[in-house]
């Protein structure tokens, strides 16, 4: 498989690159500000000594190039402001240091993760199944009522907000109904159960909204796919219609469905990051939100960067799946 | 007999034909015309009603319930139609009309912006190829994968406090919406620029601008304007998104967005459901008017969009 492997470095190469020029532009944009986060630190009274100290202290006081080159290399070996006793340490991944809240950054993201990402992971499985099955579903049914109810369910999806429907679903299922629990985040390590609990709203709020494009694309694809020459032949074969569909129809849809997929998983964290604020749940937009409001530019820069280059790495990994599953890619 | 006939009817006489058939297109058609109407005459509305989205009725409040207001439907009177704010007791329908206004203004206004770039971009990239096609190519690439939520809550931090908020939302919006556009413009005339009518208008001496303006730019339209109109409920939930996360537009002026986020704490309770239904409400219908409009206009144009390559 020596193509696959080229196929490999050749993305991962490519990703690498993005993720440089990504962080440079990054990094020139938030420090051209004119918010000054010695500024901040300094306290009051603040004297031109104590400012230049925590200039200093900060490494603010050196070149742009410098500051990036330094914030570049304290990703890949960590670094450390101020000498002696006064020495802060950030550990590799240093994704920056806020002063403000006196830890790095990547703690700070580490911790709030986990929610984020419990949203929209789950969320993505279950609107990968919901939007696939229910587009064959439509169009096996083309027509008929199920298909047309698919079709409206895709529609009101589109439609409507997502923190519209998760507000919606709070006042209907947990207030009303009172059958499931309206906020809060549970980590999945103290309890598994209450973890998943909590995020089943949240999931399927998130997953109706972004199934909706899934399901109009697969019930096309796979229309299309099944007027296809080889199905046919499947068919005169004596093939099983449940084989038809599922094994060979089913392949030419997934292709398209998982470059769907790639495209959307930024709508995927910002869906997530919507969705954590609608059921109170502290994670990285809460993080990025507060930072924002704060003038905590460390903060903010560590958080875009981190979620850019969490992008690029998943969509890597989408066009390797895609490369496995439709050979022509990597050969192209 | 009868294709020779088809054939001497224009295509945009064709296209307002199929327009009139076609139930859904007609539906959104007169929910956007009915919205438009009351976001341009949405001060005048609510003089007409009597009331302003700033003045305090402390008076329709129940101390005894949180301030909630007094009364069923969220104190929905012949004097507040839509009832008034918890809290505040600011009249509701002020508060939608005028958020809609707000809305629907950032909206077309990005919806213009991304249009005229997206569409230029995507046009010379065809035209001119080469390294400005790939460079160009690679941009939009790169926008697309992009958090860009992320980035638009990041950017409030940058931009100083005196900028005002409105224009950083278009120009946020603008910034990475020009880039579908663009893109499926850009593939669109890529197959154009092949035609003999193109080569012939080369041939002839037509500058580049020129074969742009006169050859490509008009059979484009239909995709462009496909597209435009399907944009503009994008713009609307992104506006709304924002607001609703407190990146958006700014109080005093009034935003469908912050008010459903304002209405989070009477939902968990139960207190108050009003303040979310009907500025919920407004904004589901205005999202869903521009999107059943834009699918009859795709219909319409005839013009076969698909997400995917």
């Amino acid at each position: 498989m020596p193509d696959l492997v080229w196929f490999l470095i050749r993305r991962l190469f490519g990703a690498l690159l993005v993720m440089l020029a990504l962080s440079l532009a990054v990094y020139l944009i938030f420090y051209a500000i004119p918010a000054d986060p010695a500024h901040l630190a300094c306290g009051k009274p603040c004297t031109p000594d104590r400012l230049e100290q925590a200039r200093h202290f900060m490494q603010l006081d050196q070149s742009t190039l410098q500051q990036y080159l330094n914030f570049l290399k304290g990703i890949v070996a960590g670094r450390t402001f101020g000498d002696g006793t006064a020495a802060v340490h950030c550990n590799a991944p240093c994704f920056g240091y806020s002063f403000p809240l006196a830890r790095p950054v990547t703690t700070l993201i580490t911790d709030r993760l986990p929610i984020t990402a419990s949203i929209a992971l789950g969320a993505a499985v279950l609107w990968l199944l919901f939007g696939v099955s229910l587009g064959v579903i439509a169009a096996l049914n083309r027509g008929r009522i199920l298909d047309r109810l698919a079709v409206g369910v895709a529609l009101a999806g589109v439609s409507t907000p997502s923190f519209l429907l998760g507000l919606l679903a709070i006042l209907v299922f947990g207030f009303w109904l009172n059958m499931v629990p309206v906020n809060g985040y549970v980590p999945l390590t103290e309890s598994p159960v209450d973890w998943a609990w909590h995020l089943v709203t949240p999931w399927i709020v998130l997953a109706i909204l972004q199934a909706a494009s899934y399901i109009r694309l697969t019930r096309s694809q796979m229309l299309e796919e099944l007027n296809l020459d080889y199905i046919t032949t499947a068919r005169a074969k004596g093939a099983g219609e449940a084989r038809v569909v599922l094994t060979h129809g089913l392949r030419g849809v997934l292709v398209p469905v998982i470059t769907l997929f790639g495209l959307d998983l930024g709508g995927l964290l910002g869906g997530a990051i919507l969705t954590e604020k609608v059921f109170s749940m502290q994670g990285l937009g809460d993080l990025l939100i507060s930072a924002v409001g704060q003038l905590d530019v460390a903060v903010v820069v560590g958080v875009t960067l981190f979620s850019a280059f969490l992008i690029i790495l998943a969509n890597l990994v989408v066009d390797i799946v895609h490369g496995v599953l439709d050979p022509r890619v990597s050969h192209g | 007999m009868s294709s020779s006939v088809a054939g001497t009817v224009s295509p945009t006489r064709q296209a307002m034909r199929r327009m009139r058939r076609d139930r859904s297109a007609r539906v959104g058609l007169v929910v956007v015309a009915l919205l438009i109407v009351i976001a341009a005459a949405a001060p005048l509305l609510v003089r007409l009603a009597g009331q302003d989205a700033t003045t305090y009725h402390i008076d329709l409040l129940d101390p005894a319930r949180g301030n909630a207001p007094r009364g069923a439907i969220g104190g929905a009177s012949g004097t507040h139609w839509f009832g008034v704010e918890p809290l505040t007791g600011r009249d509701l329908f002020s508060i939608v009309v005028l958020g809609l206004r707000t809305s629907l203004f950032i909206a077309v206004v990005v919806t213009l912006i991304t249009t005229v770039v997206g569409t230029l971009a995507g046009i010379s990239a065809a035209y001119f190829g080469g390294w400005y096609d790939a460079v160009l190519s690679r941009l939009l690439d790169f926008l697309f994968g992009f958090p860009q939520l992320v980035f638009m809550i990041a950017l409030g931090i940058v931009v100083p406090a005196r900028f005002p908020r409105w224009l950083l939302l278009i120009l946020v919006l603008s910034f990475f919406g020009w880039a579908g556009l663009a893109r499926l413009i850009r593939n669109q005339a890529r197959s154009l620029v092949a035609r003999e009518f193109v080569e012939a208008a080369r041939s002839v001496g037509s500058s580049g601008w020129m074969v742009i303006t006169r050859e490509l730019l008009p059979n484009l339209l239909g995709p462009v304007l496909v597209v435009a109109t399907l944009a503009i409920p994008g713009y609307i939930g992104a506006e709304a998104a924002l607001s609703f996360l407190g990146v958006g537009v700014p109080p005093p002026t009034p935003s469908l967005g912050r008010s459903i986020s304002d209405s989070i704490a009477w939902v968990y309770t139960g207190a108050d459901p009003w303040f979310l239904l009907f500025p919920g409400a407004m904004l589901f219908l205005a999202v869903l008017g521009f999107t059943l409009l834009g699918d009859g206009v795709r219909d319409v144009f005839d013009v076969r969009l698909r997400r995917t390559n």
